[in-house]
């Protein structure tokens, strides 16, 4: 079973998120659970959420303390919130931001865990690009499958077209492919490179078109 | 001679009246009436909500073909029409709790459509009648009420209003008027009877929703309930009607005094009888001969306490202030009416 | 059809292929996704024909479905925690009337202290009323009672409430079998009410009945819940044969038949407990867990042959009678009355508290080893609790409880689970 958690704050389609995950599972044939951790309705307030994927019926209902995959759309939840707890040792991490590991102070994260699995993806800028609104959830989902394998892009474009219509979906689907692009650059990068510590194997800036952004919190 | 001669009294204050055209007759005059609210119920002698509910039901009855179904809230009207293990009732009826007339009315109107619609027909041809007292109405079903207006649901609610809660003993409710004694507003004290400025007027409330027709009558005047009834029935969407019923036991007035008083209520102008649509007041019955507020006040033990050597002249002023007032903003004077 | 899709949405789906008549409904967490999906399909003509009605209150609510259940109209509404109780006079009036409704309870804690979040106080505090009151494992099985539920109700001539948890089934996505229009229409004829307000034939229904007949009609109620007993596994029974799955029944067990210890338990918490019992009998202990499915009736038989032949049984519920202990714990000790066995009541998952795997098996250790205390609360933080304890002894104004404690635990926002 792959346990996934997803942390972000109300209003940035975390929950969403979730439930596109598990329609990109159940489309490809798998079980999923996809549920959130509801804190009362407020944008801006931290939230979690979690989705399972299994060949087999999923009946625990516990929230996810032992995450296989992390994807993190706010960074600045990043030392308000404790969100590797429970990180497993072969865990994906996936951040929304321009900036790499290193420079979000994650360092000692990234010595701790599997560091090809390890990754940012400016998600917002992309979003913003393709659908002029500051939503990377749906776009982080492709960055996702880039880096894991585990879902392909077509079964989460289908997800996001079976929720969303019209520009949306096509703008989503645009967002989430150039993430998937963008990761599968990185990886590359980084397979190429023969000592995977250094600073420039970490660095996140490859080919996006985006360079010159300004630095982001 | 030629002074105007006055023949209002045929017509109104007799019941199958052969000078009056057949359609223009009580339906009480007809042999053909359904008797809704058939003899042997348990009313109290005199019980002006037995009247009403009488009236009022047949008139409902006869505009409806007998395609009539009533939801009654708790209160006198409830207990004292189905004494288990009987029922006085001859119509589709009832009985759920005190605070939800309306809302069950609201089901029951929601489910008539329903059916009218799986066969075929726009409206349903059997309507509803939601009715109470004045406890189950203004105070404790309050909430519903105001809920079935907004959503104009199609009911006509009928308040059977004898200003307190009779059946559980004479308590306050938001419909006592000023200065009445009741079990919780005892005659003692320095401000003796129901508090100055509490309370609430129903009929204005409801206008205040727009529904498509308000009224107020009494059992005084009961071809014009009757009217009122009709004329509701002939509508559709929230309705809602308020009459006065005065209670004999309540009021500790004689049980023969109940169409009296009533008509005092209106002579006083302490009960405006109107009619309004939409929120604006489209008809109003004017004080035939008006007269002081102690007129209908001192026969009702429940006003003794303004009167007499320990009486109160200034409280019974503030009741004859209230009833001016009602006369101007109703206009309830005819310019040629006697003062 | 396989969907994938929240659980809200799978009941309102499955509410709208029951042909509901009238749907009332006053929105409160969490069930609110529930009555919206149903107001949109009856907006957009999905469901027709169908009178939606948005209600001032959930006392509105029930008493609306009392008058149209009365007149005839197959009757739908749904509610959780605070609303349940704000009907609670109608709730009682529904059952003694004997009227057909049926309501989703989405399950959430009564307060005060005000919490959105799962428990089963809210169903429990109307377990006395009349109502059948049905337990769903997950939102297949949710949806699937509830298409039981019009059956059995209408058969009965007695409303049931189908249970469902909140946020953990109602919030979440997850893969369930949509049965068709055609499917359900032949498990489900069209509503034949026992009394109906009806011009052509006038009654009178909720007249006051005194001491001469009231316990009669009381007992009749009880009568009818006794008969439930035998169609709740009859229908269940035809479910399985025409849409091809166990949904509902009575109790249902997991790993039971030769199991020492069994673990009784309502709702969403079954699945946990199942991967809990699996675990625990690798490791070769001999556990199994009973799921009860219908509540009210309580299936006094039924929960006596699951658990005879056990030496202990532990009871993890998510209800509490304050001043007592356990709820569900107190009805499965009375189907096990002259039993010799050892018998524990855990109170878990209060206001959505999470029910772990691990603190699961832990617990159920100590059971097995004997050291379990009769009455425990999961995961309770006695550290807080005793700090309350300790601040009330020292000092009369003590200040809000509730506040007190949230100040010893600390910023909520920095937890994960």
């Amino acid at each position: 079973m792959l346990q996934i958690r997803i942390h972000g704050r109300g209003g940035q389609g975390v929950v969403t998120a979730t439930e596109l995950l598990s329609v990109a599972a159940f489309e490809q044939g798998r079980h999923a659970q996809a549920f959130p951790s509801f804190g009362s309705e407020r944008t801006g307030a931290p939230v979690v959420a979690f989705c399972r994927i299994s060949d087999h019926e999923i009946r625990l209902r516990e929230p996810i303390l032992a995450p296989d995959v992390l994807i993190i759309q706010d960074p600045t939840l990043l030392h308000q919130v404790d969100v590797f707890q429970g990180l497993q040792p072969d865990g994906y991490v996936l951040i929304n931001s321009q900036r790499s590991f290193h420079e979000l102070g994650l360092a000692d994260i990234e010595a701790r865990f599997r560091h090809e699995r390890l990754t940012t993806v400016p998600a917002t800028e992309i979003a913003l690009k393709h659908l002029g609104r500051p939503l990377p959830n749906a776009v982080l989902l492709g960055g996702f499958a880039a880096l894991s394998g585990l879902i392909t892009l077509d079964a989460v474009a289908h997800a996001i077209h079976a929720k969303f219509s019209g520009k949306v979906a096509a703008g989503n689907v645009a967002a989430a492919t150039e993430a998937f692009e963008f990761v599968q650059k990185e990886l590359q990068e980084l397979e190429s490179l023969t000592t995977p510590n250094t600073p420039a194997a970490r660095s996140p800036q490859g080919g996006s078109g985006l360079s010159g952004r300004p630095i982001e919190a | 001679m030629n002074a105007a001669i006055k023949f209002y009294q045929t017509g109104t204050f007799t019941v199958g009246n052969r000078l009056l055209a057949p359609e223009q007759r009580s339906v009480q005059s007809s042999t053909e009436r359904t008797n809704a609210l058939n003899s042997g119920h348990r009313a109290c002698q005199g019980c002006g909500e037995a009247l009403g509910a009488r009236y009022a039901i047949d008139a409902a009855m006869r505009a409806t073909d007998n395609q009539l179904i009533a939801v009654n809230a708790t209160g006198c009207l409830e207990v004292f029409s189905t004494p288990y293990p009987e029922t006085s009732w001859q119509l589709p009826w009832i009985h759920s709790l005190f605070g939800n007339a309306a809302a069950v009315g609201t089901g029951v109107a929601a489910a008539l459509k329903m059916k009218a619609v799986k066969a075929g027909l726009q409206h349903s041809r059997t309507r509803v009648v939601a009715q109470g007292g004045d406890g189950g109405t203004t105070d404790i079903g309050f909430g519903c009420l105001s809920g079935m207006f907004e959503r104009n649901d199609d009911v006509l609610y009928i308040c059977y209003d004898n200003e307190a809660y009779m059946n559980t003993g004479v308590q306050r409710s938001s419909a006592t008027p000023f200065a009445a004694r009741t079990a919780t507003t005892m005659a003692v004290g320095p401000t003796p009877g129901a508090e100055r400025g509490k309370g609430k007027n129903l009929p204005l409330i409801a206008m205040a929703h727009e529904i498509a027709y308000v009224a107020t009558a009494t059992v005084a005047d009961l071809r014009d309930l009757e009217a009122k009834v009709e004329k509701a029935m002939s509508i559709h969407g929230a309705r809602y009607l308020h009459i006065l019923v005065p209670c004999p036991l309540g009021w500790g007035s004689a049980s023969h005094d109940t169409i009296r008083l009533a008509r005092l209520a209106r002579e006083t102008g302490i009960f405006p009888v109107f009619e309004a649509e939409h929120g604006e007041v489209t008809s109003v019955t004017k004080i035939r001969h008006r007269v002081p507020v102690e007129d209908y006040l001192r026969p009702q033990k429940r006003f003794a306490h303004l009167f007499g050597a320990k009486g109160h002249p200034d409280m019974l002023a503030q009741v004859q202030a209230d009833a001016d007032k009602n006369i101007r903003r109703f206009n309830l004077l005819d310019d040629t009416a006697e003062v | 059809m396989l969907k994938q899709i929240e659980g809200s949405q799978a009941v309102a789906q499955a509410v709208a292929l029951c042909r509901p008549d009238v749907i009332c409904a006053y929105p409160i967490s969490p069930q609110t996704h529930i009555v919206e999906g149903l107001g949109e399909l009856v907006k957009d003509g999905s469901l027709t024909p169908c009178e939606f009605i948005n209600v001032e209150s959930e006392f509105a609510a029930m008493s609306v479905g009392i008058g149209s259940s009365a007149a005839g109209a197959r009757t739908y509404t749904a509610t959780a925690s605070q609303g349940l109780l704000f009907m609670a006079e109608a709730v009682y009036n529904a059952s003694g009337l004997g009227l057909p409704i049926v309501m989703t309870v989405a399950n959430r804690a009564i307060g005060a202290p005000i919490n959105i979040w799962n428990d089963h106080s809210d169903s429990m505090s109307q377990r006395d009323c009349g109502w059948i009151q049905l337990f769903a494992e997950s939102n297949q099985e949710a949806l699937d009672l509830h298409i039981q539920a019009f059956k059995l109700a209408e058969e009965l001539s007695m409303p049931v409430m189908v249970c469902m948890d909140g946020f953990i089934l109602t919030h979440a996505y997850e893969r369930v079998d949509m049965p068709t229009q055609a499917e359900v229409d032949a498990f489900l004829p069209p509503y034949e009410p026992r009394q109906v307000l009806d011009p052509a034939e006038p009654v009178s229904i909720g007249a006051m009945v005194g001491p001469e007949a009231f316990m009669e009609v009381r007992y009749l109620a009880h009568a009818k819940q006794l008969q439930a007993l035998e169609v709740i596994p009859r229908i269940a029974d035809e479910f399985r044969r025409r849409f091809g799955r166990d949904a509902g029944g009575l109790v249902r067990g997991y790993r039971c038949e030769d199991a020492e210890t069994i673990v009784v338990a309502l709702g969403s918490v079954i699945g946990t407990l199942k991967d809990t019992i699996d675990e625990m009998r690798d490791q070769g202990q001999k556990i199994g867990v009973l799921g009860i499915r219908s509540f009210r009736p309580f299936p006094l038989a039924a929960v006596r042959a699951a658990l005879q032949g056990a030496a202990r049984v532990v009871v993890l519920e998510k209800s509490f009678s304050v001043g007592l202990g356990g709820v569900v714990s107190t009805d499965v000790r009375l189907a096990l009355s002259g039993l010799q066995l050892h018998g524990y009541t855990v109170v878990a998952g209060l206001g959505g508290r999470s029910i772990t795997l691990a603190s699961l098996k832990r617990t159920l250790l100590e059971a097995i080893d004997g050291t379990l205390q009769p009455l425990t609360f999961l995961d309770l933080d006695w550290r807080i609790v005793n700090r309350q304890l300790e601040r009330e002894a020292q000092v009369r104004r003590s200040g809000p409880i509730a506040e007190n404690l949230l100040r010893d635990v600390g910023t909520v926002a920095s937890k994960v689970s």
